[in-house]
């Protein structure tokens, strides 16, 4: 058989159906890819070759089972039974690290299943391991990990975007067919569209966050990368629906359809007939490369060609999105980060035996410079007298930024179309210390966070060798129509020269004697690889 | 808008317990003040009449059964503590300064 690790994921239910391959096959042969290439993109932070094997095992158990019971056992079977896959190491797996990239929960080993860890293995999934991520889900370059960073298997010399950079990488070069990530700002649809690969952030409260390490908690949601938008759907089907366990998961139910989206091309590329599409015109915005904005609109313009009408439309408050968006999430990280007290999990200094002193050293020691930076901006912007000035104000802009969205649903747009971010991956050192530069790659993605509404990311060709997504936001709740305009898009570009690339730098990741980021990253005098506390052996 | 000095960082970081070095409180004094100037954006926007926006779901009362489940046994949620007494957390005196209050 080909290789193994370029199936996607709805193919390897009908191979594992069939009888014409094992999960345990499935799983050796992507275990292989990871290990073999991560030294060159380190994108796994733990790669749990015997937790994975087992779980292939139980899987292949249950599928002959089911197929023993008969033909309706068998196709009633989870679609992701058997299938690999690999989760953002901030969410809690039993038993398993939950380091969210940083050195302060290094050696914590999580004591209960995540709601999504819990339903991958009701699924029957095989988690292959935890990827890598800016520490906290602070960033986007994935270069704010504690373990050093992640590479672009489209270029190792760049970013794969962040902060789930780690899950992005890994899906994009053939390690797992999906991924789980989260989304506070863009931290999935950035990365997915940096890395060439689907990525869905889901509406708030679509997805349970019980037994995720928090960031900012108004904004998080748990979403899937996938490299097609039929495997996106298939995850995005088991990670979401209410859970009681998280008073901010939505009695909203879950459409079935998504496990059902079209397998032809033309009969998905139908669906564009009518819809109406609306293009933002503030997020063509200064300092986006010409090639970024090129694809957007040459994937509109294809829409556009297969029966949708595209019209400009304006969300005038984008502009103030970025600022109060660096207030909001700050200020709720603040508050979520203040539990790392060295008390009852995590690094702890007490080295000086007086209590305040063995704090300050216990969160100095143990944050990194960004986690730092925003703890004090937050803090700040939450103090006493700059209370109104900053946080909210920025809530009251953030009400101006939602009511842009309703006028466009309300209008009867089916859609959103968009850039995701304003450049393709750019060079790792670039911006690490820029925060404002690393910030403004998020100036399109983190205005559908502050409105809670469903976005993704989908590849829509090159710039420069590099991908480009398109984004597609929807009304809240509105998944199912959203991944159906993205699979419609697929449909009409099926046969696309660039559908064909892979991930250029792929082969180089193959040889072990290409250096690492991290090495790269020394090399260049980026600074002190991860030391310390928790620091990799 | 403010401008934040050196003191004003070390202050800040002090109320969020957070241990500064020198060199991170140079680093963030320019870093923080940069980022702040991209905050001054707002001052312009008219949000006198402007109801907050704290959540953007309108979710209220999501309840669920009261119904006694199993918590996290004491094991477990004690398991990754750095320093544990029996049952208990063992916490840094707090009361009293020294380490033997």
């Amino acid at each position: 058989m080909a290789d193994l690790t370029r199936l996607r994921a709805h193919e390897m239910a009908a191979l594992l159906r069939a009888r014409q391959v094992s999960s345990r096959a499935l799983t050796e042969a992507h275990l292989a890819a990871a290990e073999r290439q991560n030294r060159a993109l380190n994108a796994w932070l733990v790669i749990g070759r015997a937790e994975a094997l087992a779980q292939a095992d139980a899987a292949d158990k249950r599928i002959a089972e089911a197929r023993r019971e008969g033909p309706a056992v068998l196709a009633a079977l989870h679609p992701l039974c058997g299938v690999p896959i690999g989760l953002k190491d901030l969410i809690s797996v039993k038993g398993g690290q939950a380091t969210a990239g940083s050195k302060i929960l290094a050696g914590y080993i999580a004591p209960f299943d995540s709601t999504v860890a819990a339903r991958l293995r009701a699924a029957g999934a095989v988690i292959l391991g935890k990827t890598n991520m800016d520490e906290f889900a602070m960033g986007s370059s994935t270069e704010h990990s504690a373990y050093g960073p992640t590479a672009n298997p489209w270029d190792l010399t760049r970013v794969p975007g962040g902060s789930s950079g780690g899950s992005a990488a890994a899906v994009a070069a053939y390690n797992v067919p999906v991924a789980v990530g989260t989304d506070t700002g863009g931290s999935i649809r950035q990365p997915a569209s940096m890395c060439g690969v689907v990525g869905v952030r889901p509406t708030y409260g679509r997805v349970s966050r019980y037994g995720i390490v928090a960031f900012a908690s108004s904004l998080d949601q748990i979403g899937p990368f996938a490299r097609d938008t039929r495997d996106a759907a298939t995850l995005l089907h088991t990670l979401a629906g209410r859970d009681e366990r998280d008073a901010t998961s939505a009695p909203v139910p879950v459409p079935e359809e998504l496990l059902h989206l079209p397998a032809g091309d033309d009969e998905a590329a139908s669906y564009l007939k009518g819809r109406r599409l609306a293009l933002p015109r503030e997020y063509f915005v200064d300092g986006m490369e010409p090639g970024v904005a090129a694809r957007v609109r040459e994937a509109v313009a294809a829409m556009a060609a297969a029966g949708a009408t595209v019209e400009e439309v304006s969300l005038p408050h984008t502009h103030y999105g970025l600022a109060a968006y660096y207030i909001i999430a700050p200020a709720e990280a603040s508050s979520n980060l203040a539990r790392y007290d060295g008390v009852k999990y995590g690094y702890s200094d007490r080295s000086s035996g007086e209590y305040i002193a063995d704090y300050l050293r216990t969160r100095g020691a143990g944050f990194g410079p960004e986690v730092k930076r925003r703890i004090v901006l937050g803090t700040y912007a939450l103090s006493a007298g700059y209370y109104d000035a900053y946080y909210l104000k920025a809530q009251k802009v953030r009400t101006l930024i939602k009511a842009d969205f309703d006028a466009v649903w309300e209008a009867g747009f089916d859609a959103i179309c968009a850039p995701v971010s304003p450049t393709v991956a750019f060079p790792l050192g670039a911006r690490v210390e820029d925060p404002v530069a690393m910030y403004l790659s998020d100036a399109c993605t983190l205005p559908v966070n502050m409105a809670g509404l469903p976005g993704m990311s989908i590849p829509a060709g090159l710039s420069d060798g590099l991908p480009v997504g398109l984004q597609i936001i929807g009304a809240p709740w509105s998944e199912l129509s959203m991944l159906r305009l993205a699979r419609a898009y697929e449909g009409i570009t099926a046969r696309a020269p660039w559908r064909a690339f892979e991930p250029a730098e792929l082969k180089l990741t193959d040889d072990p004697t290409t250096p690492g980021p991290i090495e790269r990253k020394e090399r260049h005098n980026l600074g002190a690889p991860a030391a310390g506390p928790g620091a990799r052996a | 808008m403010a401008n934040l000095t050196r003191a004003d960082v070390e202050h800040v970081a002090h109320l969020a317990r957070l241990g500064l070095t020198e060199d991170e409180l140079a680093r963030f004094e320019g870093q923080l003040n940069h980022i702040l100037d991209q905050y001054a954006v707002l001052a312009s926007l008219d949000t006198e009449h402007i109801a907050p926006t704290a959540q953007t779901i309108e979710l209220a009362n999501n309840l669920r059964d009261d119904v006694v489940q199993p918590s996290l046994p004491v094991e477990d949620a004690l398991a990754n503590a750095p320093e544990r007494s029996g049952d208990h957390f063992l916490v840094p005196a707090i009361i009293g300064g020294g380490g033997g209050a």
